[in-house]
Parts: C-alpha cells; sequence; structure tokens
C-alpha cells in the first residue's frame, strides 16, 4: 500500500516536471505538443477512493496550468477525466472491470489502446475548446486535438511499455 | 432535512467534482480577461524558481547566439552615436537629456510559449526592481508585450501572441492608426485592424507603436506588412504584419517604465 502511494507522489512530481519543462517545449510544426501528464490519471489504481481521485487530478491540472499560465484549462479536462474514467473503463474492459482486477500491464494491447484513446481524445477536446475559446475557430480546435492526441497516445503507449514490469 | 443529506452523500462524487469543474471555468474565464488571472500565473516562487534554474543550465546553450544580437545591436547603436550631427556628448549640460520620459531596465527570459491562444513570457524581475504592471517590454528588434502581473521577484508579461492584446500602432510613413491584434494561428504574423481605408498601404511597409498609449513610446518597430485586405464593412484595412522579432527564441529583453504614465492616466481620468 505505501508502495503505491509513493509510486504515484513520484510519478505526479516526475510527469508535471517532464511536462512543463520538456514537452511544453516541442512544439512540433508550430503547435502540436503531447500531454502526457495525463498518464497520471490513465494509471491510477482502479481500486481506489473515487474523491481523492478527482481531487487529485483537479491539483494536477491546476500545477500544469500554474506552469502553463493557461487559466484553469488543465484543471478542467483532467477533472472531467477523471470523473468519467469509470464509465470507460467498463466500456472497455468489459467484465475484468467489473472483478476489479485490471493491471494494466497484463492488459492486451488493443484494449489498452482504445482506453487511452478515448480518454485522450476526451482531454484534448476539452482542454483545446476552453482554451480557443471562441466558436469561429472550431477547425483549429479540432485540428489541435488531432494532432495532438495521435502524439500524445503514442507516448503514452511507448512509455507504460518501456516502464511496465514484467509479470512471471 | 434527512433527505437532503441523503442527496448530498449518494451524490458527493458529482458534487464534488461539478464544484471542482466550476472552479477551473471560472480561473479560466478570469484568464480570458485582462488583467484577472491573479491567482494561476506563473510569476510566484515556485514555478519562477523552477524556471529559474531550468533556465540557469539552458541559457549556455545560446549564449554565442545572444553575443551575435548584443553585437549587432551594439554596432547599430554606435552606428548612430557618432553618426549624429549634433554630438550628444558636448550636450550634457542640456536639461532635455536630464528630464527623462523613459526608463529602461533588461530582463532574461524563463519562460516562453508561443503555441497556445494566450501566450506569456515569465521574466527575471519583479517588484524588488521595482517593475509594475502595464510596463512595455521590448527586444533591440521589437516589440514583446506588456508586464501582466508581478511577483517579488518575477514577473509576467501577455505576449503580442495573445488574443486579448491590443497595441496602439501605426504606419512608419503616415500618421495613420490601429490596433495591433493576433488570430492564433501563427507565430510569426500579428494582425493590425482599424486603418482606414485612405492610408496608403503597401507590401513591405514597417509597423512602429503609436505613441497614443503609455506603454510604448513612439517608434518601436513590430513588423512589415506582408499581405492586407478590406475588412467586412469595406471602410478599413486587415493588415498581416510579419514580425521582425523571432518570438520562438527570445533571450534579454528591456523592460520600458514611462515616467509619466501616472500623470497621463490622472489626466485622462480625472474622477478617481
Amino acid at each position: 500500500m505505501n508502495n503505491i502511494i509513493s509510486t504515484n507522489i513520484a510519478r505526479f512530481i516526475v510527469l508535471v516536471l517532464v511536462q512543463v519543462l520538456v514537452l511544453n517545449n516541442i512544439n512540433f510544426l508550430g503547435y502540436i505538443n503531447p500531454y502526457i501528464y495525463i498518464l497520471f490519471i490513465i494509471l491510477f489504481p482502479i481500486k481506489n477512493n473515487r474523491l481523492l481521485f478527482i481531487l487529485l487530478s483537479f491539483l494536477l491540472g491546476l500545477t500544469i496550468d500554474l506552469f502553463l499560465d493557461s487559466g484553469g484549462v488543465n484543471a478542467a479536462a483532467c477533472v472531467t477525466i477523471a470523473y468519467i474514467r469509470p464509465v470507460i473503463l467498463k466500456f472497455v474492459f468489459g467484465t475484468i472491470y467489473e472483478h476489479q482486477t485490471v493491471k494494466f500491464n497484463n492488459t492486451e494491447l488493443g484494449q489498452r489502446l482504445t482506453y487511452f484513446s478515448i480518454i485522450t481524445v476526451i482531454h484534448h477536446l476539452i482542454l483545446f475548446s476552453l482554451e480557443v475559446f471562441n466558436t469561429t475557430k472550431i477547425l483549429l480546435i479540432l485540428k489541435k486535438t488531432l494532432f495532438s492526441s495521435i502524439f500524445t497516445i503514442i507516448l503514452c503507449v511507448l512509455i507504460t511499455i518501456l516502464f511496465s514490469r514484467k509479470n512471471k | 432535512m434527512q433527505q437532503i443529506i441523503n442527496f448530498l452523500i449518494r451524490n458527493k462524487t458529482f458534487l464534488l467534482f461539478l464544484l471542482l469543474f466550476s472552479i477551473s471555468l471560472l480561473l479560466t474565464f478570469q484568464s480570458h480577461s485582462y488583467h484577472k488571472s491573479k491567482f494561476i500565473n506563473s510569476a510566484n516562487f515556485l514555478t519562477g524558481g523552477i524556471y529559474k534554474s531550468v533556465n540557469n543550465i539552458g541559457r549556455y546553450f545560446n549564449l554565442k547566439k545572444e553575443n551575435d544580437i548584443l553585437l549587432e545591436e551594439n554596432n547599430r547603436l554606435k552606428s548612430i552615436f557618432f553618426n549624429t550631427k549634433t554630438n550628444l556628448l558636448k550636450q550634457d549640460n542640456n536639461d532635455s537629456v536630464f528630464s527623462a520620459k523613459y526608463k529602461f531596465k533588461p530582463a532574461l527570459v524563463y519562460k516562453n510559449s508561443y503555441s497556445a491562444t494566450n501566450n506569456y513570457l515569465t521574466i527575471n524581475k519583479g517588484e524588488r526592481d521595482s517593475i509594475k504592471q502595464d510596463f512595455g517590454v521590448i527586444t533591440s528588434k521589437g516589440i514583446i508585450g506588456i508586464i501582466d502581473n508581478t511577483s517579488k521577484k518575477y514577473a509576467r508579461v501577455m505576449s503580442i501572441l495573445n488574443t486579448n492584446s491590443r497595441i496602439n500602432s501605426q504606419l512608419k510613413k503616415s500618421n495613420h492608426f490601429g490596433t495591433l491584434t493576433w488570430n492564433a494561428e501563427s507565430p510569426l504574423l500579428v494582425q493590425l485592424i482599424d486603418i482606414p481605408k485612405l492610408a496608403p498601404v503597401a507590401v513591405g511597409d514597417t509597423i512602429i507603436t503609436g505613441g497614443r498609449s503609455t506603454i510604448f513610446p513612439k517608434g518601436i518597430p513590430i513588423g512589415k506588412v506582408v499581405s492586407f485586405k478590406l475588412d467586412e464593412t469595406e471602410n478599413y484595412y486587415n493588415i498581416n504584419v510579419k514580425l521582425f522579432n523571432d518570438m520562438t527564441s527570445v533571450g534579454h529583453v528591456y523592460i520600458i517604465e514611462n515616467l509619466d504614465a501616472e500623470e497621463i492616466s490622472n489626466l485622462n481620468n480625472p474622477n478617481e
């Protein structure tokens, strides 16, 4: 149990620092940045206190906002995906989730990819809609969402593969 | 009463979500209006400190480029200085030299962004160096933005690449003035609007700051006209301006303080 808490605290700090110091300076093709800090929300233990989880997600988003001067857009997006995560989990993993036995390292790549993609796209859509905040620029929002999502999903999957411990 | 409490307990997750979501929306809306995003900004000791320590490492890699920029600027200033017919050194006794209107301070950019729709920079001067809101920020090549929030040691600059930014600017060759805005499409181009149809605009014209605001002195270069067309009402030009500054790489900047700003704003708002 202690192990889980310390892993998550470390993950929180490392992801925030990597996000604001490295990934936000990528600006691929001028505007495409991956937002991998949502890995914290994606990989958060499934057996959890939902109130605590939502509060932590809010803090995560707010920390990112603090660094990026973006008001509260990241916080809003994070809180939303944290709130709807159980629904997505149920949709993607079905019965395994019902028995509360999902371990992300053991799941199939296809299922994991679907789960990551749904969360990422929802997060990015809220993030960019609030950031641009202009209905006449829907195309810009969709463009940013699409390309950044692709970038984020690829990076997230690669990172989880790289850092997964082999369970024997 | 019992039922209300029961309802609260049953829906506590949803209510917490709603509360946090509305807080973040509130912060977002505040950040969309100038001067209101007080709480969430990168000019505080935590974020400023982290950006500072990373910048201490990173700036060594830019030393060569920064040197070149400084050399270029020195060269330009020297050529102005020695080519003016009246030697400025001999006018030291003249009062007009001492009654300076603008004060300049150098600063270093710790954090820069240009890919979002509302971009901000964080610089290493703050209230401790008597930097206040509404001071202008420029580089040797052109303008950067306006100070919008300060902490003890750091300040946040609202970049011209910000959809809330409105800067008074004009054509260099005539006095027709308009407002400089940004449409969030490219970090190299900004838009100059409200230039009257009568103004003689041509591709390649230089755009400079107008002296109508108390923030920037008149005549700071901004950019060049790359294209222009009439807006919907057919009375004003919308002009695309290519910035002289490369906003994607900003190192050293200067902060401009207008010493008369308070007096001018007092004149304009006599009631306050």
